[in-house]
């Protein structure tokens, strides 16, 4: 019953609340982006970061440190955070900690299946998959030739399967239809977790719907704009779009006639949330539009911290930690290159 | 008898012929038992929040069992009003056990027990929810902590009015001399 969850939550949830939020207190803030930002190389970074959370996984790594190994040892500590998380949780906890991997999942399915097309080495690719989207039978994904194959060979026995229905065709995997079938896949899975938030109800179903709803309208709209000028017909881009959100069902119908990014912003000025991003961005300028949403998405995933008692929370620390990593990347990136004039770019800071 | 006359095999006749002991020890047995449940309840729902919030800041532990002493309390107070309660008990002779003046006892033993416990009850939810935000506030935030343990002293209250009342109306339990 909404409004009574302080009641039950702590049962099985109190202690873990209690540690999310212990690792949100050890996000990065703005003074420590600031420290980063400053630095020189990146055997500085590796200094600034000691004196965080991240100390003790980069603290061994020999000196000429590498972009690639600073992202590797801070997604790890995000994994650890998550497997320890995950092992503690009972149901229906543990299953919504589960949904969150499913989307790395499809990412490393992608990844592999595209590698493949180009004619890249299993190992080397598995070696940029996301660890937490590894499954068992990962490495056969390489085998196969088209979908009815990946879905027989690898994915009926994966979480993913019940995502598969509508992918299933027996055309050969080229660069297009593989990006149609990660949108579609994604689809199936917002759908699928909207529904199951929805199930959970109180706090945790009011939370979660705005956080997926934002995430649909975000991914609408990055399709559409990545499918101007395409052959991807109206039919078919308006099939990638989720059934939920605040775009659903209308703004759905002018997005998919929508053929440049003018026609694109005039459909979403007409929806107030949405407006206040896009009135931030001058007539032509798109580049700044990821910043926009992520600035959103992280403004929208602190408030999830707000109330206590229910689910969201995690699923906001996993995300803001990922924000996290993207934003040390960039900053290594920067530093690493002698581009500091341009660290400011791309940096969403959180609090 | 005085009052109304009541017909022998009616629902008010069986009500009056329940022994105003079987009253008092279901009230004696509410006061003490709902008030641990209320008391345990907020424990749990305070100390599961303070054990997690402690790994990432161990400082908060020491003060924050303030708040499992004030859910500890609730169950103090439903144990003394029980042992006042029982203290009340006094045997009367069989032939005037369904007098008016003993079924007025009987009840007010009842009542003080179910005053205490379900006030007790709802107090000890109250300071263990807000315990629970006291320790999470207090991990991320150490100036909150004396704030929001007003909020629990104001919560406290509640028994303690329930305690008060439950004693008053104990004191009207009185039973007919012999």
């Amino acid at each position: 019953m909404y409004g009574f969850e302080a009641l039950t939550f702590n049962i099985h949830g109190g202690y873990l609340e209690a540690i999310v939020r212990g690792h949100r207190a050890g996000l990065l803030t703005t003074a420590d982006y600031n420290n980063l930002c400053q630095c020189e190389n990146l055997d500085d970074i590796k200094m600034h970061l000691s004196a965080t959370k991240y100390g003790s996984y980069l603290q061994n790594e020999p000196s000429p440190l590498h972009t690639t190994t600073i992202v590797e040892k801070c997604t790890l500590k995000l994994v650890d955070d998550y497997k320890h998380m995950l092992c503690q949780a009972t149901e229906p906890m543990s299953t919504f900690l589960e949904y969150i991997r499913y989307g790395h999942m499809i990412d490393n399915v992608v990844l592999i299946v595209t590698g493949t097309l180009h004619e890249r080495d299993v190992q080397e690719l598995l070696e940029k998959c996301h660890p937490l989207g590894m499954f068992d039978s990962i490495a056969t994904l390489a085998v196969a030739q088209n979908m009815r194959e990946l879905y027989r060979l690898v994915l009926v026995d994966t979480p993913l399967a019940p995502y598969f229905s509508e992918c299933l065709t027996s055309e050969d995997l080229d660069d297009m239809n593989i990006e149609i079938m990660r949108n579609t896949l994604y689809k199936a899975y917002l759908e699928d977790f909207y529904k199951f938030c929805q199930k959970l109800g109180g706090a945790t179903s009011e939370i979660m719907s705005d956080l997926l709803a934002f995430e649909a309208d975000r991914r609408a709209v990055n399709i559409t704009i990545n499918s101007i000028g395409t052959e991807l017909t109206r039919e078919d881009r308006k099939k990638l779009y989720s059934n939920f959100g605040l775009l659903y069902p209308y703004g759905h119908e002018e997005l998919a006639i929508c053929e440049d990014i003018d026609q694109v912003r005039g459909v979403m000025e007409k929806y107030p949330p949405y407006q206040a991003i896009f009135s931030k961005m001058s007539y032509g300028e798109s580049q700044m539009l990821d910043k926009a949403f992520y600035e959103e998405e992280v403004r929208r995933l602190c408030l999830a911290f707000e109330q206590q008692f229910h689910y969201a929370v995690f699923f906001a620390y996993m995300r803001l930690r990922e924000q996290e990593i993207r934003n040390l990347m960039w900053i290594s990136e920067c530093v690493a290159q002698n581009q500091k004039s341009r660290i400011h770019d791309s940096v969403v800071y959180m609090f | 008898m005085s009052g109304a006359a009541i017909h022998a095999s009616s629902w008010a006749a069986a009500l009056v012929r329940i022994s105003p002991y079987t009253f008092s020890a279901i009230g004696i047995a509410i006061s003490i038992g709902v008030s641990v449940l209320g008391a345990a309840w907020g424990i749990y729902i305070t100390g599961s929040s303070l054990i997690g919030a402690a790994i990432e800041a161990p400082r908060i532990t020491s003060k924050n069992l303030i708040s499992v002493i004030f859910c500890e309390a609730v169950a103090i107070y439903g144990v003394i009003v029980a042992i006042i309660l029982q203290t009340k008990l006094e045997s009367v002779p069989s032939s005037k056990m369904y007098d008016a003046e003993s079924l007025r006892a009987g009840y007010a033993i009842f009542a003080s027990g179910i005053i205490v416990g379900f006030a007790n009850l709802v107090c000890g939810l109250c300071v263990g929810i807000i315990g629970s935000s006291c320790a999470l506030s207090d991990a991320q935030n150490s100036t909150l902590f004396v704030k929001i343990l007003v909020i629990e002293i104001f919560g406290s209250a509640l028994g303690l009015f329930g305690v008060i009342v439950g004693i008053i109306m104990s004191a009207q339990a009185t039973w007919p001399t012999k």
